[in-house]
């Protein structure tokens, strides 16, 4: 009995190892970093400090946090309302049309990311087809403003997310008793009534691992706001990026990084609290 | 089809004096091309345990979920108290179901499983701690009300089904294979349970099951199905001792079929030609000579013995298995013709009868029953 479990665990060595090296050991690097001070060109020197998490503290970074969760917010909301309804017909699908559906949602991904932004960079253009759209049908005399917005970023992030919460909550609609919600019809709940007292509850646990697994990402992406917010959208990501790569600031980027590392980290531990059993949680 | 029950049972039939609560007619389902009904047609009397028996496939289940709105008919009506519900929604129906596999609500505890219908209802928080309270003791499950379903044994959870349905004092309650998860004994016990709780209450049960055992000791009257069609319907007794079909003797009980053609028709009963031999019989079926008929003679009304007999209605054979099951005696005899038939005896004071040997079975001819010869009907 005891020797296959123990085999067992040693599958997880090279797992471990490479989280050791790669995660772990990165991530005290980065701790580190963020208690030093900057140096000439990309260089971090002692002496040891707070500093930088006291520079944090101020209104252009406090706005971003804020723009960022709310965008983020926003994106899992959004990603919700169009994966929920779109996971849950693919799980009452025949199994042949499933293949397709899933198929659909999976061939832009095989796309480039860049290559994609871009697409909907041309989209929103003043000159794109939306605005020709717009003209055409004489909703406006001059082109919208559309490209550089909140708005932009928030379609090009819940198109970039939605697979992420079709996917768990597709997985938790597809092993669904049908035969328990068919009980709450039969009990007199009205097809709506019982979707929402027997199918969301029950699809929960997919619902949570959705939401998170959309929200978190969306809160350290910054190419995405770069590129269709410009320098309007300035989320947590792009204050990281910036430090990094425009300031060359490596211990306050890194400061940077902890903090969201840090909000990160509370997400998933809310989620662990609250996220239903064990077989269903995706961290 | 409804075949009354004979005052000779001395019976009381609780469904005669009644009257119709539900109505099938003329009911067709197809599922993509298959016909998973093919005209069925029943009246349910008020207050009643009626049973739905058959192999898996026969429809049984369709009907169920035709009559509880989860499926729509490809053809046909049902009419509930006189009046047309074939396309009312299965919320809108008086008719409440206990599903094969329990389905209870995995997030809530058995009250709020229990409770949910009347909550669907728009019940006050009092009535629902009531009834809740009166269905909890109805099954025996007192203090269980804040576990959750997952904690619940199977026939606990079976208790539940029941109170979620009964909760709501349904005019029918449709039952699917409710047992068919538990174990001998305490399916044994729950079979007895339901039909105090359905003379109690006196609701109409439609029972779903494939064990004609328990068909047999719970029903007031058996549907027989078979391939989207009512064989027979009737009471235990009329199923079991006038089973119209071939089908119908062997799917209820144990039976011998013996196959041949009516060679003579009297007055008195028919002449029945098996393999040669002439056996008188006694018929209530409209026969003519020639027809392909079966002579069943249940296992434990053919006698068996080690010398001839004067019986009119006997045979012989050589005894090809003899095996001991307690009570009773199981022994396989072959007949000349090849046919093997097989008679229960009591074990008490046993004759010597040797595999090998040349016996003689002979039976009463009122307990051998003329069924048609529906065995070669393709599906």
């Amino acid at each position: 009995m005891k020797r296959p479990a123990r085999r067992r665990e040693a599958m997880a060595i090279p797992m471990a190892v490479y989280a050791a090296l790669f995660v772990g050991l990165s991530l005290m690097y980065i701790m580190g970093l963020s208690m030093l001070t900057r140096g000439e060109g990309f260089a971090a020197i002692p002496p040891v400090t707070l500093d930088n998490y006291e520079r944090i503290i101020s209104p252009i970074y406090l706005r971003s946090l804020l723009l960022s969760l709310r965008l983020a917010g926003l994106t899992a909301l959004f990603c919700l309302l169009i994966g929920y309804p779109f996971a849950y017909f693919m799980a009452k699908a025949r199994p042949g049309a499933r293949t397709w559906i899933l198929l659909l949602l999976i061939v832009p991904f095989w796309t480039n990311a860049l290559i994609r932004i871009y697409g909907w960079k041309i989209l929103f253009s003043a000159s794109g087809p939306i605005n020709q759209l717009i003209l055409a049908l004489g909703l406006a005399d001059r082109p919208v403003k559309l490209l550089y917005t909140d708005f932009a970023v928030l379609v090009g992030m819940v198109y970039a997310m939605v697979p992420f919460m079709v996917l768990p909550v597709y997985s938790a609609a597809e092993r669904l008793d049908w035969s328990v919600v068919e009980a709450a019809r039969d009990l007199g709940a009205s097809p709506l009534k019982a979707f929402f007292t027997v199918v969301v509850p029950m699809t929960l646990p997919g619902i949570l691992a959705g939401l998170v697994l959309t929200f978190i990402p969306s809160i350290g992406l910054f190419f995405l706001s770069d590129l269709l917010g410009g320098s309007n959208t300035m989320l947590w990501g792009n204050m990281v990026h910036n430090e990094l790569l425009k300031s060359r600031d490596l211990p306050f980027a890194a400061a940077l990084s902890v903090v969201l590392l840090a909000l990160t980290g509370l997400v998933i531990l809310l989620y662990r609290r609250k996220g239903g059993s064990a077989e269903t949680m995706v961290f | 089809m409804w075949w009354p029950a004979p005052a000779a049972t001395g019976r009381k039939t609780p469904v005669a004096d009644h009257q119709v609560l539900l109505s099938l007619r003329d009911l067709y389902k197809v599922f993509d091309t298959q016909e998973a009904l093919s005209g069925v047609s029943l009246d349910v009397y008020e207050g009643e345990f009626l049973t739905l028996l058959g192999p898996s496939g026969c429809g049984k289940t369709t009907t169920l979920r035709i009559i509880a709105g989860l499926e729509m008919p490809s053809r046909g009506v049902v009419l509930l108290n006189g009046e047309d519900i074939t396309g009312l929604p299965p919320e809108k129906r008086q008719v409440n179901t206990v599903f094969q596999n329990y389905a209870l609500f995995p997030h809530m505890n058995v009250e709020k499983n229990i409770a949910y219908g009347l909550k669907m209802r728009g019940a006050s928080r009092q009535e629902m701690k009531e009834a809740v309270g009166k269905m909890l003791a109805l099954v025996q499950l007192e203090g269980y009300g804040k576990r959750q379903p997952g904690q619940l044994s199977g026939g606990q959870r079976q208790r539940v089904a029941i109170a979620r349905s009964l909760v709501l004092s349904p005019r029918i309650l449709l039952l699917d294979e409710p047992l068919g998860a538990l174990d001998l004994q305490l399916r044994r016990q729950m079979q007895q349970e339901l039909k105090r709780m359905q003379r109690s209450l006196g609701i109409t049960f439609i029972y779903i099951t494939h064990d004609q055992e328990e068909a047999l000791g719970m029903s007031d009257r058996i549907a027989l199905m078979r391939d989207g069609r009512f064989v027979q319907v009737g009471s235990p007794e009329a199923l079991y001792e006038r089973p119209e079909t071939a089908f119908a003797a062997s799917f209820i009980g144990e039976t011998n079929l013996l196959r041949g053609r009516a060679a003579a028709v009297k007055d008195d009963g028919v002449l029945m030609d098996v393999g040669g031999i002439t056996l008188p019989a006694d018929s209530s079926l409209w026969i003519s000579p020639g027809d392909p008929l079966c002579l069943s003679i249940r296992a434990e009304r053919l006698y068996m013995s080690a010398a001839p007999v004067k019986e009119p209605c006997r045979l012989s054979g050589t005894l090809a298995e003899s095996r001991y099951a307690g009570g009773e005696r199981i022994c396989v005899v072959h007949l000349p013709d090849g046919q093997a038939v097989k008679s229960r005896r009591p074990t008490e004071g046993e004759p010597p009868c040797v595999v090998g040997d040349k016996v003689y079975l002979w039976w009463h001819q009122a307990s051998a029953v003329i069924v048609r010869d529906d065995l070669e009907v393709a599906p």
